[in-house]
């Protein structure tokens, strides 16, 4: 405005009051226009922040556990009867029975039946796997009295962490009075407390949401990228320099071209049956393994490394191209030593985008059974796994209020894992951008 | 030396589409060995193109069909059995803009050699790029930086690597394509003089639309015109007492 006022008065020939108010409409036009790509933004930017908090500020329960320190005879009769000192037979020990035994001795004065049983909730009914672990690292340990650190259970673990509130009627609680009393106990002799969750990253899948965790999927979700990059860059990257250097003009390519960019359209669950058909079906491949999941992937992400990969050959100034032919060299040279060189973070750029597309894909993954209660954490691509995102699905399905934080928690680190590859990638945009 | 005064590159029936459209009508010219040939004329009367069929540079664009031949001591370069790669080679080629790649000095220059293995050791290519560059007149400049990036230099040193890079392969014949559009009167004198000193060695064709330049450099002139040679001879008689009308019309200023 200012700018006006000043050229208004130094101008010699007075402007016309038409002239004027058109110029006046011209800069509340460009004012509006600023305001509501201002408010656009701002919407756009408050509801991924909305979005993001509440994902981050409903995950923070589940990244601790609560722990109960109890008392635990480690019987020689239970453990290893026969004195074999074999690992198998003390691993198939009834540990869970070992912690019962702790209970009813802290509490004496629980008698029947139902009431053991609340009693036995109180920790995780994985809880004997602590003390095998601790047992199996101090062999030497059997015989004594220790006192040991085991998970409570989730709705106990809840209730410490405030999301089920102990002042509701006991009809309306998921802990009922008994379980609060017994709990107190431990609470006043210092016996309980919070650590920080390595289970979620340490253990596979698990039905007891204590006990969960998202080690499996996340090794599932990174074999099956790999399968997917393995496969899907070099192929991509060949083909979209034959079509953009290399390959004639003709109606072949062209109609080649267009089924290209139809595929990126393709909703991904085509792809599922798809790979279902072929590589299940025909090729024999096994279920649920990172392997078919990756080549499905793949699929889906060739024609976004293609398209990719040829706009970013595209965009290499032609007087480059010209310089290497001028000096004598072959296509071949001219493409390998300057063309690709310069294309790289533009090649680059788009295979990450599309791998961190495949990670977060889900729908190919339930045709080709990724979406499965898997404990054990995949080993090699024909293991059987499951991915990040359907461990997402599956405990949000899961009834266990428990799950809901640990579905979070799964949100944020499946972000994380995706923000981690894009940085990836900014990273190695850099380190091959070169100015020409 | 051999082939002072002989004809170096000898153009018949030169014809060139761009699809349906055609660029050259038979283009017949005799280029001499070691002297300076300008070709000069108003946009779009296909010196350009011409010149462009002396490494066969058009065979890269889309939709581009060369008819007739073109001899390079003899060679028919549209011959089947002519090798494009082993052509470039001899027939160096520099821009109308300066586009050095996007590498070093050093490398920019070393480039050619390498991809045509005529330096067997470091040494050997080391020694051709100072002789290069020497002779491109850049040395003096860029002799303490030949690591830093080629498009970090000014614009008529740029234009200078380029022709130390096209010089480098040991070409025998130069062709430069308004070689001085983009660079300012002492960038271009610069040019200028080095185009005098490389015609003792090789055979240039220059395409220029400065008539100046023309007539300062080039010993013999052709003018082309609507994708024909009007007149073609020895730039003095051309500039002082051109045959043609059309050619005195363009070089008086009256048009182009």
């Amino acid at each position: 405005m200012t700018d006006t006022s000043t050229s208004m008065s130094v101008s010699a020939a007075p402007k016309s009051p038409e002239k004027i108010a058109r110029l006046k409409a011209r800069y509340r036009a460009e004012r509006r226009f600023r305001f509501y790509g201002r408010a656009a933004i701002a919407i756009a930017a408050g509801i991924l922040i909305f979005l993001l908090s509440s994902i981050v500020y409903n995950s923070i329960p589940a990244f601790t556990q609560n722990f109960v320190e109890l008392d635990i005879e480690l019987a020689q009769d239970v453990i290893d009867p026969n004195f074999s000192k074999d690992a198998e037979i003390i691993f198939a020990a009834d540990w869970q029975g070992l912690i019962k035994t702790s209970l009813r001795r802290e509490f004496p004065e629980v008698n029947s039946r139902a009431d053991k049983r609340e009693l036995y909730d109180l920790v995780s009914s994985g809880a004997g796997d602590w003390v095998r672990d601790f047992v199996l690292d101090n062999p030497q340990a059997i015989g004594s009295m220790v006192r040991l650190a085991v998970p409570t259970s989730d709705d106990i673990d809840l209730l410490i962490k405030g999301l089920i509130d102990r002042n509701l009627p006991e009809s309306d609680r998921l802990v009922s009075n008994k379980e609060l009393g017994w709990l107190d106990h431990y609470t006043a002799r210092g016996r309980v407390h919070t650590q920080f969750a390595w289970v979620l990253f340490t253990s596979g899948d698990s039905r007891e949401p204590e006990m969960a965790g998202l080690s499996g999927a996340f090794v599932g979700s990174l074999l099956t990228i790999l399968v997917t990059l393995a496969v899907s860059f070099p192929i991509g990257v060949m083909a979209a320099i034959y079509l953009e250097e290399l390959a004639p003009k003709n109606r072949i390519t062209g109609i080649i071209e267009v089924n290209i960019n139809n595929l990126a359209a393709v909703p991904s669950i085509v792809f599922g049956l798809l790979g279902l058909a072929v590589f299940i079906s025909f090729f024999q491949m096994p279920r649920s393994a990172p392997l078919v999941g990756g080549l499905v992937l793949s699929l889906m992400t060739l024609p976004t490394i293609i398209i990719a990969t040829r706009a970013s050959l595209a965009s290499i100034p032609p007087s480059i191209r010209e310089a290497a032919l001028g000096v004598g060299a072959s296509r071949l040279q001219v493409i390998f030593h300057h063309v690709l060189p310069l294309a790289m973070p533009g090649i680059l750029t788009g295979t990450i985008i599309g791998l961190a597309q495949a990670a977060g894909e889900t729908a190919p993954l339930l045709m080709i059974g990724m979406m499965a209660f898997i404990v054990d954490t995949p080993t090699d691509i024909t293991s059987k796994a499951t991915v990040l995102p359907a461990q997402i699905y599956m405990w949000a399905n899961n009834p266990e209020r428990a799950f809901l934080p640990k579905t979070s928690a799964a949100i944020v680190v499946l972000l994380l894992f995706l923000l981690s590859v894009n940085a990836t990638a900014i990273y190695f945009r850099k380190k091959f951008e070169k100015r020409w | 030396m051999n082939y002072e005064n002989e004809n170096k590159i000898q153009s018949s029936g030169v014809q060139v589409y761009y699809g349906e459209n055609r660029a050259l009508h038979g283009i017949d010219l005799n280029i001499g060995a070691n002297e300076v040939t300008a070709l000069i004329g108003p946009s779009g009367c296909g010196k350009s193109t011409f010149l462009r069929c002396i490494n066969r540079m058009n065979d890269v664009i889309d939709g581009c069909r060369v008819e007739g031949s073109v001899f390079i001591d003899g060679d028919n370069i549209y011959a089947d059995h002519m090798d494009v790669v082993e052509l470039r080679a001899r027939v160096g080629m520099v821009f109308q803009k300066p586009n050095p790649f996007p590498k070093s000095v050093y490398d920019n220059v070393a480039y050619g050699p390498r991809i045509h293995g005529l330096a067997p050791t470091k040494e050997a290519l080391d020694h051709m790029v100072e002789t290069s560059l020497k002779r491109a007149g850049l040395w003096q400049e860029v002799h303490d930086r030949l690591s830093d990036s080629g498009s970090s230099l000014s614009g008529g040193q740029q234009q200078r690597l380029c022709i130390a890079r096209a010089i480098a392969v040991n070409p025998e014949v130069v062709l430069m394509d308004e070689p001085c559009s983009a660079l300012d009167p002492i960038a271009t004198a610069v040019i200028e003089e080095l185009i005098e000193e490389l015609k003792s060695e090789y055979t240039i064709v220059i395409v220029t639309h400065s008539m100046q330049q023309a007539s300062r450099v080039s010993q013999k002139t052709a003018y082309f015109h609507l994708g024909n040679v009007v007149e073609f001879g020895d730039t003095k008689q051309i500039f002082s007492n051109p045959k043609n009308s059309q050619t005195e019309a363009y070089i008086s200023g009256r048009i182009g």
